[in-house]
């Protein structure tokens, strides 16, 4: 019987037949790719509980401001579409490294970090904004479990940047190595990731809580 | 609040409660004694090089085995505690504990329990075997499985200090609001619960992605998924739970945290907050975790029974559909847990059903263990024995657990001493048997000596009686209304039944002692007792296709897998794999690391930071995790290189000792 996962015969590179390559890069990036799609199945597991628990008491206003009252549509959409056109960014540092344009690369690295920053920015001021307005994280379960849900978002951005930044100083010191070039591919995975969970949220929390 | 110390003052040290400083007094003349002799050999480089920076999967799993050990003799500290409390606390006597403590042993107990002490075994037995069963020279990610581990120990090191430093949740393992919420539980235990956890089980997801990935890519060539054994097809589904399951724990402590620090309101009684919401979310986690811990351990009773009855396993595919289905509808019980919440016939009548089919595949199982034997020629050696033990027990625990699955009895019997009686009756007759069977049955092939048979068998005699000497009397007492967690109670129809489970638990105690003497003993005559075949049970999987224990490498060649058995139908071959002259390669190893130790030894202060309120230390601690972390991500030279010659001279005398050349 064949099932899911069963690896074609001469898969391994420990094969007898031929001796070990030095240090397979290509294999190397395989598993880890494979592996880092694991923990995004388990990260995604982790948004699940959270959307739950905001599903459960994401109206429990407790005689607290609504999300009619509090969100402004127009300034998630702004958000939103600084986050969307980060992942835009980050398709261009994709390319660019693919065709081992250093400089490019790196140009692009900057913009997709200048844009998940400015969203970074831009929902700080948010948070601010609401608990300045007396709607903080302790007013009403409701905006706990908004702020927890946009706030674990957005320390998985804050994440990202931190290691992109750490990507592009390993990127301007040693060039595009297959190191660099495998990391560059997780991390394109994770932005991109985040900007799925970040739909979902704008949907499930934004448009939904003021409709 | 103090900007240095934080909320911890002096008489957070509890220097008057001798319970307590006993208990400290020990454990610190334990870890004395050790570090004594370790001077004393001079081995400190060793442990260093050998051990602590290893990325080894064996030596790692040996680590595990060790921190699990020491955490279940501290479990079961508590739980003599406990007995010996409850066997005379009957009133006017209120016993030799006050509630405040007690109330920290029992949820102490369970914590360390499931997360420190099983977990630690379970998921060192999958080190240790996993790669080698499936022909790998380690895991996928070697770096990450020592930080792994060392997230596990910072964790239980977390909880330990908790015994010096203030004071242990006093809410029970599952830690319910609104009692385990700052406004009834003020004081710093359900921080430490919530902040060892954490650590840990960031450590646990880590090993979760990590054994999927090193099962599912790096199987040895024609090893196709129905022809991996089956322990290792029980840590694959065990890993799937893990990835699957932990992240909701993180969610719900982490909720829980906001609570106590930030002043959220998921689970208080007021600002909106729901409870059962955290209870949902609890056993969403938690019973997965269940079958977390059992699935390896059915595993190991898997390859025990074919191997020790010279026969293939009775029904290979019907055994892994088991346990793919258990995986599944491991998912869809979770509400048995808290049938009183009150969610109503409908729902309860769903989760009902659905554990009594969850039997099924269990059942299944046990005809697969019972039909391997049926025509074996049996040898009744100490693994067999705990696999024998487990069949009987877990049986009983088993059905007491489809009598609780009918919410009308589950009302009734909610929460009382029966449902303790069948947890332990599962937990210790499935997961606890089958590390004993696992360590007994893997021991001379992680050590390269077998352990004493006699001892072994005194051992599983004395846990076994005692075991049933301690628990069929909750059994009773659960039926007379006996509620669970009583310091004290006022019906002396009780008693008796409480100092007979006293009693059994003084008979698991012999056992454990015979279990550290087989240890010790088993040191000492090392050389009678050392297993230069590498295979000292005519074993049928490939872990016993090479020296015991196996070189840094594991196989010199990968093996080349036709068939279910591999190891089993290249002796039957003839010659095995290994009386064979062919060229031997270099073979690239990764490199120790510090890096795993030091992140792991970093996060205790962060955890214990977070504990107190101490700030300074939290932003210490972060900082040199995350500067430990881009050392190891800057590391360039991370592999090095065994040379053909040396893997020959390697192999060569070991075929020269096993008298095979």
């Amino acid at each position: 019987m064949t099932m899911p996962f069963d690896l074609p015969e001469a898969h391994s590179v420990h094969a007898p037949q031929h001796p070990p390559a030095a240090v397979d890069d290509a294999e190397l990036t395989e598993k880890t790719v494979f592996g880092f799609w694991l923990y995004l199945m388990s990260d995604v597991v982790l948004f699940a509980a959270l959307f739950a628990v905001y599903a459960v008491v994401g109206r429990s206003y407790a005689g607290g401001p609504t999300g009619r009252e509090l969100f402004d549509l127009w300034f998630v959409l702004a958000e939103t579409a600084v986050l969307l056109l980060s992942s835009v960014a980050f398709g261009f540092v994709t390319i660019a490294a693919h065709e081992d344009r250093r400089q490019a690369t790196l140009r692009w690295l900057g913009a997709t970090f200048a844009l998940g920053a400015l969203f970074i920015a831009m929902e700080a001021y948010e948070f601010h904004h609401l608990v300045a307005e007396g709607a903080g994280p302790s007013r009403s379960a409701f905006l706990s479990s908004y702020f927890a849900l946009v706030g674990t978002h957005g320390l998985h951005v804050l994440t990202g940047l931190v290691w992109m930044a750490v990507t592009a100083f390993h990127l301007a010191r040693d060039g595009l190595t297959a190191t660099v070039h495998r990391r560059l591919g997780l991390l394109g995975l994770f932005w991109h990731f985040l900007d799925v969970i970040w739909i979902v949220v704008f949907t499930h929390v934004y448009l939904t809580g003021v409709l | 609040m103090n900007p240095i110390f934080g909320k911890l003052t002096l008489e957070d040290i509890p220097y008057d409660q001798i319970v307590t400083m006993g208990a400290v007094g020990v454990a610190l003349l334990g870890a004395l004694g050790v570090a004594a002799a370790i001077t004393y050999y001079g081995r400190w480089r060793w442990l260093w090089s050998e051990y602590l920076t290893s990325v080894d999967h064996k030596k790692i799993g040996i680590m595990y085995i060790v921190l699990g050990l020491v955490m279940l003799l501290r479990g079961f500290a508590d739980a003599a505690m406990m007995r010996l409390q409850q066997s005379m606390s009957l009133a006017p006597n209120p016993g030799y504990l006050p509630p405040h403590h007690y109330d920290q042993i029992f949820s102490a107990h369970g914590v360390i329990m499931i997360f420190f002490a099983t977990m630690p075994l379970v998921v060192g037995l999958m080190n240790i075997v996993v790669p080698l069963q499936i022909g790998a020279r380690d895991v996928a990610f070697p770096f990450l499985n020592s930080l792994s581990f060392w997230l596990t120990f910072s964790g239980a090191m977390l909880v330990n200090a908790s015994l010096v430093f203030g004071e242990f949740a006093k809410t029970g393992w599952a830690a319910y609001p609104p009692l385990s919420e700052l406004a009834f539980s003020p004081d710093v235990g359900v921080d430490y619960y919530i902040w060892s956890l954490q650590i840990a089980g960031v450590g646990t997801l880590l090993t979760g992605v990590n054994f999927l990935t090193t099962i599912l890519r790096m199987r040895a060539p024609g090893m196709k998924m129905m022809r991996m054994p089956i322990f290792t097809w029980t840590t694959f589904c065990t890993n799937v739970l893990i990835v699957a399951a932990f992240p909701i724990l993180t969610a719900t402590l982490a909720l829980l945290g906001l609570d106590r620090y930030v002043g959220t309101h998921f689970f208080t009684n007021d600002g909106g907050g729901e409870q059962m919401m955290y209870v949902n979310l609890f056993w969403a986690w938690g019973h997965p975790e269940v079958y977390i811990l059992v699935l390896p351990a059915f595993g190991v009773f898997s390859e025990v029974v074919a191997t020790f009855s010279g026969k293939p396993l009775f029904g290979y595919k019907s055994l892994v559909w088991a346990t793919i289905a258990i995986t599944f509808f491991s998912f869809v019980v979770w509400l048995h847990h808290f049938f009183t919440m009150g969610a109503g016939a409908s729902v309860n009548a769903f989760f009902g059903i659905a554990t009594m089919i969850i039997a099924v595949p269990t059942g299944v199982k046990m005809f697969n263990w019972l039909f391997t034997m049926l025509g074996g020629r049996v040898r009744f050696s100490v693994p067999m024995l705990w696999t024998i033990g487990f069949l009987v027990t877990f049986t009983i625990g088993g059905m007491t657990g489809v009598l609780l699955a009918m919410p009308g009895a589950d009302f009734v019997l909610h929460n009382s001493l029966f449902l303790v009686a069948h947890f332990h009756n599962t937990i210790i007759g499935g997961v606890v048997f089958g590390m004993f069977a696992g360590l007994n049955y893997w021991f001379p092939k992680a050590m390269g000596f077998r352990l004493s048979e006699p001892l072994g068998k005194a051992s599983f005699w004395c846990w076994l009686i005692g075991f049933y000497i301690a628990f069929m009397p909750l059994y009773v007492l659960g039926f007379m209304g006996m509620t669970r967690r009583l310091n004290s109670y006022d019906n002396p129809d009780w008693q008796p039944w409480l100092v007979l489970a006293a009693f059994g638990a003084a008979i698991i105690a012999v056992g454990i002692a015979c279990s550290i003497l087989q240890i010790v003993y088993s040191f000492w005559k090392r050389d009678e007792l050392r297993d230069l075949t590498g295979d000292p049970w005519d074993g049928r999987t490939l872990e016993w296709a090479t020296s015991s224990p196996p070189p840094v490498y594991n196989f010199a060649e990968t093996p080349r897998v036709t068939e279910i058995d591999a190891w089993a139908s290249m002796k039957a071959e003839g010659g095995g794999m290994f009386v064979r002259s062919t060229p031997y390669y270099d073979i690239h190893m990764p490199r120790n690391t510090a890096a795993g130790f030091l992140i792991g030894i970093f996060s205790i202060g962060l955890g214990f930071g977070l504990v107190w309120y101490i700030w300074w230390m939290v932003a210490v601690s972060a900082v040199a995790m995350l500067a430990a972390l881009l050392y190891r991500l800057f590391q360039e030279d991370i592999a090095y290189v065994i040379p053909a010659a040396e893997v020959k001279d390697i192999e060569m005398r070991r075929l020269e000792e096993s008298g095979q050349s």
